[in-house]
């Protein structure tokens, strides 16, 4: 806010406007005081007590051509002269008061947002903090005000936008590429403000500190678990708000993330080759459990078969033995050339060539050479 | 205005030099330094420091005998930069580090090092050979972890020892960064990879492995039902399965006779055939 240079802007803010409708505006910037809204009038404005802003009537007569020339030394260009009071005073010494009061009234009223607070400082030495709503010191160089956003979150990421890996050392000696983000806002905005040269650097160095301590205890595979991610976290967290409550730094570690813990670009194919791996050898487990399934249920379903037939089998023994023997014959020799040879000293010719050619011709014929005789 | 100047001259003038006079009798010192009051060369007073009584705000001096040397009051930072360590066992590591510290007797810090920056380019050179020092006694594996913490102490101490004599207390020394320097680097490269391959190569076989086992397991327990079921009677099951065995064999379901069969007139099918009996 106006904090810093209060004569600048105060200054500028009214001696802009004081080009187009002139007095008016500086007299009533002293009366009413048009940037901040505060009834309350600043001892510099006190004189301009009866002080009505003359109305634009009063101007342009004053302003015309019979008016007094007077060699202005205000901040118009060359021609340009203030009109006169009505006393036929100069307005000059007014507007000066005016804008005067104007910056003492912008440096001593404050309005400090919800998630601010700041800093007074009376003639250098730190005298209070203001807390948010609106707020009054002594007008600019008595005392400085100092406005900063202090709930405000603001994360750091690490590494910064430089896309570079950073590569970790972890506690077995491999290295691992990590970036995270650090959050944190500001918990005591005097120490804040005092302590540290430089807040943020300290933040940035004490982080990366923290990190590389915490990731040296754990080993690779740590790094990359969801859990061992987690305790990182937490420990790099820890050991951070330690380090700048030490620095006194008025700094509140809000949280840190792990963005990602990758293996380093230079042997990334040797990791994915782990993960081809472990999925080849899942799918090896995989077809081997759907033949064990295959096998073990078509050995229950033959010894469910054979259990009922057995069963059968057992009231009547001879009688379906027969009939299985049967029944498989018939379905056999059905099917296949069947030549009856009869045994008795003759030597029979076997026209197996022919018996093939048939069977080509896929006309299943049954030679049956009856038993002779009998 | 020109009346005014014509009327006051004398008291404007005078009005302004006291204005200049005041101004440069005066001078504040803010919260975030402190100051030294040099009178002819030789430090007179302090202003804002650690110990000191005065706090900051606004003081008076003598103009053009007084010469104020401000100094920050803050914490500051001194980094170093990379340096590669050579541990007790010979390995190489690069390491940097930063030190926090902060200005507490002004006036010797103004007597001896002139300025911060004074101070920072002394205590650096010092704050590396410290760390070397320090860090060359351990071994490789105990720079990346746990005995940091010993370590670091000791270089704080060592180095707030002699940044004493430059009026400045060092509060902490941390190690940002260990790295490997490029050729271990490579060779840490090269070992995770080959690393990986072994778990790859192991979980491969161990994948086949668990394969292996969970069919024999399951040859293994089909075996277990087919010798439940069938021991009840070894005959019976000879004979069924014979029964199966020869339908399977020769009477295939594609229906084309691919088999002959020469029988035996003594065949047993054929017994009831000759009609026997």
């Amino acid at each position: 806010m106006a904090g810093n240079n209060p004569w600048g802007s105060g200054g500028d803010g009214s001696s802009g406007s004081g080009n187009d409708d002139d007095g008016a505006k500086g007299s009533g910037g002293g009366d009413k005081g048009k940037g901040p809204r505060n009834p309350w009038l600043p001892p510099g404005s006190g004189g301009g007590d009866g002080r009505r802003g003359p109305n634009i009537e009063d101007i342009f007569k004053n302003r015309g051509p019979e008016g007094p020339r007077r060699k202005g030394g205000g901040p118009g260009g060359p021609g340009f002269q203030f009109p006169q009071r009505p006393g036929g005073k100069s307005w000059f010494p007014v507007l000066v008061v005016g804008i005067i009061g104007l910056g003492l009234l912008a440096t001593s009223v404050h309005l400090i947002g919800p998630q601010q607070k700041a800093v007074v400082k009376t003639l250098g030495n730190y005298t209070r903090t203001m807390d948010s709503g609106l707020q009054f010191s002594a007008p600019f160089p008595i005392e400085t005000v100092d406005v900063e956003d202090v709930e405000g979150v603001r994360p750091i990421r690490i590494p910064g936008n430089n896309n570079q890996a950073k590569l970790i050392l972890t506690g077995d000696q491999n290295l691992v590429d990590l970036s995270y983000i650090v959050r944190w806002n500001i918990k005591d905005l005097a120490d804040y403000k005092f302590r540290v040269v430089d807040p943020e650097e300290t933040v940035n160095d004490a982080a990366e500190a923290a990190m590389r301590a915490s990731v040296a205890e754990k080993n690779l595979d740590e790094t990359f678990s969801g859990q061992g991610r987690a305790a990182i976290e937490l420990d790099v967290r820890e050991r951070m708000q330690a380090t700048l409550d030490s620095y006194r730094a008025g700094i509140r570690v809000l949280g840190v993330e792990i963005e990602k813990a990758d293996p380093p670009s230079q042997v990334v194919d040797a990791f994915r080759d782990v993960q081809v791996a472990e999925q080849n050898a899942d799918a090896a487990r995989n077809q081997a459990r759907g033949y064990a399934q295959q096998v073990v249920s078509q050995a229950e379903g033959e010894a469910e078969a054979f259990d009922k037939v057995y069963e059968q089998y057992r009231l009547a023994p001879e009688v379906t033995r027969q009939r299985l023997y049967y029944e498989t014959m018939e379905r056999v020799l059905s099917k296949t050339d069947k030549t009856i040879v009869e045994t008795d000293g003759v030597t029979t010719y076997l026209p197996l060539p022919e018996v093939r050619r048939r069977s080509q011709q896929a006309q299943p014929t049954t030679t049956v050479t009856a038993p002779g005789g009998q | 205005m020109n009346r005014l100047w014509e009327d006051h001259r004398l008291s404007i003038i005078v009005a302004a030099v006291a204005l200049v006079g005041l101004l440069m009798s005066v001078y504040v010192v803010p919260e975030e330094e402190q100051a030294v009051v040099i009178r002819t060369g030789e430090p007179k007073r302090t202003v804002n420091t650690p110990g000191g009584q005065s706090d900051a705000g606004i003081y008076l001096r003598m103009p053009f005998v007084d010469r104020v040397v401000r100094v920050e009051k803050r914490l500051l930072d001194l980094e170093m930069n990379d340096e590669e360590v050579l541990s007790a066992d010979q390995q190489r590591l690069l390491v940097n580090a930063y030190a926090r510290f902060r200005i507490t007797d002004p006036v010797r810090m103004v007597e001896r090092a002139g300025s911060t920056d004074g101070v920072r380019s002394a205590l650096e050179p010092i704050l590396n050979s410290v760390l070397r020092q320090e860090l060359g006694r351990r071994t490789f594996q105990s720079m990346l972890t746990a005995e940091r913490g010993s370590a670091l102490s000791n270089v704080t101490a060592n180095l707030d020892r002699q940044a004493r004599q430059y009026g400045a207390e060092v509060v902490d020394v941390k190690i940002m960064r260990t790295d490997l320097p490029d050729a271990p680097l490579q060779s840490a490269f090269r070992r995770m990879e080959s690393d990986r391959e072994r778990e790859a190569r192991a979980i491969r076989a161990e994948g086949g492995r668990d394969a292996r086992i969970i069919r024999a397991e399951a040859d293994a327990s089909a075996a277990k039902i087919y010798a439940d079921a069938y021991g009840k009677d070894a005959s019976f099951y000879d004979f069924y399965r014979a029964m199966q065995s020869y339908d399977t064999t020769f009477a295939s379901e594609n229906g084309t006779a691919e088999s002959s069969i020469i029988l035996s007139p003594d065949n047993e099918y054929l017994q009831q055939f000759r009609g026997r009996r």
